[in-house]
């Protein structure tokens, strides 16, 4: 049986702008379809990309030479805390939730999400918060506590402009749009798979997307409480966080922690899954040790919940109490590990083709290992003592969410792109980007870990001159930084000219495997004519090979 | 600020004994990041080299494995067995470093405040702000304490840093093994002037530094200079005294500020800002914000004559 062997009753559309359901601003705003949200999603996440990329720079600029005066102290918090929490929040979720909510569906042969207004609430609602949050500014100031926000500092007895009101309340606003979402994605995956396709059998993107369904759901609500907390300590004069009377400033900490652990998972599962779907595809082999790679984001899903207090080592909690996480985090490289290996091995003996997409996840297999082995040593609690809250965890934690999450993600976004709007990517303009992202992002924070071992404190306005290094290394990371946006503004421009000049894809561009290839490009309204019955975690290849074929893992 | 008599600030510059455990643990974990980096690179690459798609390729499919039992427990079981080690030696180097406190007193106590650092030695009664003076060759227990925000205590080249919590004292042990001046800057953001809020830490010899505590022991006297006297009003009817305290002045007792007992003895001015010249401590006072913006020091409006007065007596407090 072939593809085109599936009756159908639809005229195909081969272009995302001349699909007849989608035509109209109105369609857009008003939209439950999964499909639309995802795009909604995924093209405000690169609009905040775009803004935080900036306030990066502005960053970079003021710290480009020593005793320097871009900006005021004021101004570069208040920047550095936006900085965070733009791309925390903004970008870095609402990435996750347009795949997640763009693909799932299609992955698993369902129509749509199970609650599709509930996922139009969590895109709006996002898109509230964000820019109720932007509109600080306007709003005599924006956040400056940083984007974990230790309080004293964020009490208004420090802080009294109603910038970290507006902060605190719009983290709560989308936190609740997220837990939502989170909920929406459980249920689906759980409930709406086609027929046969068991929980072993669903592409290890969703399975992804179903862990990091649950790390949402359950750690969300830790920061939506303490964000609740501030906002009474602040509003209403309670004390929740002011020791001089009985409250304590290590809570906060907890709290946040508790959040902003699992959300470092939060953010890179999505990441993850894009890898294990790009590589095998593009080395035209199996995921190596798929049961395993799925083992271990289960572990990870669990340890990532016991280990926020590395965040904390240099509170002087005691031994044993740093000692146990020290001992999670420790375990947590294991399971990550796996997957490193997985990947390799499932190159192994492919043909690969060196696409676009294949390019960024390659460089993610290297940069993610760097910011993992920079982690465990973050793990190794003496060491943590040295360097944490230096420039050495900022190169560490960019090496994560960038080198990590937004190549793959960006690996992702070649990878589907064609799924979505039914033209290709430009390769040409995608190599350019490729390479130019991998040198400006390797510039601007490798010699981090230099600066933080020199000694550099990370959010500092300036630094004195004569510091043996410092200059000349925060010149070169500023130089750097300036191909890094260049290249994040060529990738944006890329999806805008292959949105109208792109080479048309057809339904499978890539020969891949997995179900959303069996719908059109871009997919119709309902997503399939109709949805085989799956047999494997392939099913286009039992299509193509027919069962007992070349594909060995019909009874996985 | 002239750093050039500072030592080389960098982590590996070992000037406590705790720093040479942490030093060390580092080259070992190092040593073994860079090993893991290097085997994934080189397979990547390996890779690459292997596995690229020939230009006269049949395109038929490569064969398919779904995975190698055998490959999974080792590359399981290999990283539990690093993770094991790096583990045990963690809790050596933490003991070493740290050990605990039970009822012995600290020698120092360091204070953050926005935006400067107080030191108290509470054995000896001193206090003074911002430049440190630590014995060589002598096991320190160091307790630090916030007066207001999160805070943190780092000289780079004692190794460990400690944070400053409100209501929540904690404690660290620095053995000096060096002498010198060594530098750091407060390590957790603290507000407007967190990037300038330094650190300098003198390890000094034990008779230097007896001397120097028996220095700061004593009240200062004032000179008979009409100048100083002059100066000395001045600072007391203006509003200084509602937040600085100076030991033998009977109206200066407020603990807001840095103490300025013995502030000519110090080489710098708010946290490192500025060179310690009575030149430069006029100007401070006339306007603070233009030094250090957003610090708690207002501009206390003061004639040029005035702030000149209040700089010679201040600068008689040796």
């Amino acid at each position: 049986m072939t593809q085109g062997a599936l009756e159908r009753t639809h005229e195909p559309v081969n272009w995302l702008a001349a699909v007849p359901e989608y035509q109209g601003i109105l369609s857009w705003l008003t939209s439950v379809d999964h499909k639309q949200l995802g795009i909604l999603y995924i093209m405000s996440a690169f609009g905040f990309l775009v803004i935080g990329a900036f306030l990066g720079l502005t960053i970079r600029l003021q710290l480009m030479f020593p005793m320097a005066h871009v900006v005021s102290q004021d101004q570069y918090n208040q920047i550095f805390t936006m900085h965070g929490t733009t791309m925390i929040f903004f970008v870095g979720m609402p990435l996750l939730f347009g795949f997640a909510v763009y693909l799932t569906p299609l992955m698993i042969g369902a129509r749509d999400m199970a609650f599709p207004r509930l996922n139009a609430f969590g895109y709006w609602v996002y898109i509230f918060g964000a820019t109720m949050l932007f509109f600080s500014f306007l709003a005599g100031g924006g956040p400056a506590a940083g984007w974990f926000a230790y309080p004293p500092l964020s009490e208004k007895g420090y802080l009294f402009n109603s910038g970290q009101n507006y902060w605190a309340l719009s983290l709560f606003v989308t936190g609740i749009g997220s837990v939502a979402t989170g909920i929406n994605l459980i249920v689906t995956i759980l409930t709406m798979r086609a027929p046969g396709m068991t929980l072993k059998r669903v592409p290890l993107f969703v399975w992804m997307i179903l862990m990091d369904g649950f790390l949402v759901v359950f750690s969300l609500p830790a920061l939506n409480a303490a964000l609740v907390m501030i906002l009474f300590d602040r509003i209403l004069n309670t004390k929740f966080f002011d020791a001089t009377m009985g409250g304590s400033p290590l809570l906060w900490q907890h709290f946040f922690w508790f959040f902003g652990h699992p959300e470092v998972y939060i953010l890179i599962l999505p990441g993850w899954g894009a890898i294990s779907e790009v590589i095998p595809v593009f080395s035209r082999k199996l995921l190596f040790g798929a049961g395993i790679m799925a083992a271990s984001t289960v572990a990870i899903t669990f340890l990532s919940f016991g280990v926020w207090v590395h965040h904390m080592f240099t509170t002087g909690l005691g031994f044993a109490p740093l000692y146990i996480f020290a001992v999670t985090s420790l375990l947590i490289a294991v399971p990550t590990g796996i997957k490193i290996w997985s990947w390799l091995a499932t190159m192994w003996g492919g043909k690969l083709r060196f696409t676009v997409s294949m390019l960024h996840a390659m460089a993610f297999l290297i940069q993610f290992t760097i910011g993992g082995l920079s982690g465990v040593g973050f793990a190794v609690i003496p060491l943590d003592w040295q360097l944490t809250d230096s420039y050495f965890v900022v190169a560490h934690f960019h090496y994560v969410l960038v080198g990590g999450m937004l190549f793959s993600l960006i690996s992702g976004v070649y990878y589907w792109y064609p799924k979505a709007t039914g033209r290709l990517m430009s390769e040409t303009l995608g190599l350019w980007q490729f390479w130019l992202f991998v040198i400006g992002f390797n510039g601007t924070f490798f010699v981090m870990h230099i600066l933080g071992i020199l000694g550099m404190p990370r959010r500092v306005w300036t630094y004195p001159l004569g510091m043996p290094g410092w200059a000349e290394l925060n010149f070169f990371s500023s130089c750097c930084s300036f191909i890094l946006v260049g290249s994040i503004l060529l990738f944006i421009y890329n999806v805008i000219w292959s949105f109208y000049h792109g080479k048309i894809a057809g339904p499978n561009p890539w020969n891949a495997w997995t179900l959303e290839w069996l719908a059109d490009s871009p997919p119709i309204a309902e997503n399939f004519e109709r949805v085989p019955v799956v047999r494997s975690r392939r099913p286009l290849w039992d299509l193509q090979f027919g069962s007992g074929g070349d594909g060995e893992d019909n009874h996985a | 600020m002239d750093l050039k008599n500072a030592d080389f600030t960098t982590i590996f510059n070992v000037a406590s004994a705790q720093n040479k455990w942490l030093v060390d643990l580092h080259w070992f974990t190092l040593a073994i990041c860079t090993i893991i980096f290097f085997v994934v690179a080189g397979l990547l690459i390996a890779i690459i080299a292997k596995f690229k798609t020939p230009e006269n390729d049949d395109g038929s499919e490569p064969k398919q494995t779904r995975g190698n039992v055998r490959l999974e427990i080792i590359w399981t079981v290999i990283p539990l067995l690093i993770v094991t080690v790096l583990g045990v030696l963690t809790a050596i180097v933490m003991l070493i470093v740290n050990p605990a406190v039970g009822s012995k007193k600290p020698d120092l106590v360091v204070v953050g405040h926005q935006w400067w650092w107080e030191y108290q030695y509470p054995k000896y009664g001193v206090t003074t702000a911002n430049e440190l003076y630590l014995p060589l060759g002598k096991n320190s227990l160091i307790e630090v304490r916030s007066a207001d925000v999160v805070h943190s205590f780092w000289v780079v080249a004692f190794g460990q840093k400690m944070d400053a919590i409100p209501g929540h004292p904690t404690n660290m042990w620095i053995h000096p093994t060096k002498k010198g001046l060594f530098l750091g800057t407060c390590s957790e953001y603290c507000g407007a002037q967190h990037g300038l809020m330094r650190i300098m830490a003198n390890v000094v010899s034990q008779e230097e530094f007896d001397a120097w505590i028996k220095a700061q022991s004593v009240v200062p006297v004032p000179s008979n200079d009409p100048a100083v006297a002059r100066g000395k009003e001045a600072f007391n009817s203006a509003t200084c005294v509602q937040c600085h305290s100076i030991a033998g002045d009977a109206e200066a007792k407020a603990k807001i500020g840095p103490d300025l007992t013995h502030i000519a003895q110090r080489k710098t001015l708010g946290a490192g800002v500025l060179e310690n010249t009575e030149d430069n401590l006029a100007k401070w006072m006339q306007n603070p914000q233009q030094f250090k913006p957003g610090c708690n020091m207002p501009n206390m409006r003061l004639t040029d004559e005035q702030a000149h007065d209040i700089a010679i007596y201040l600068e008689s407090l040796k």
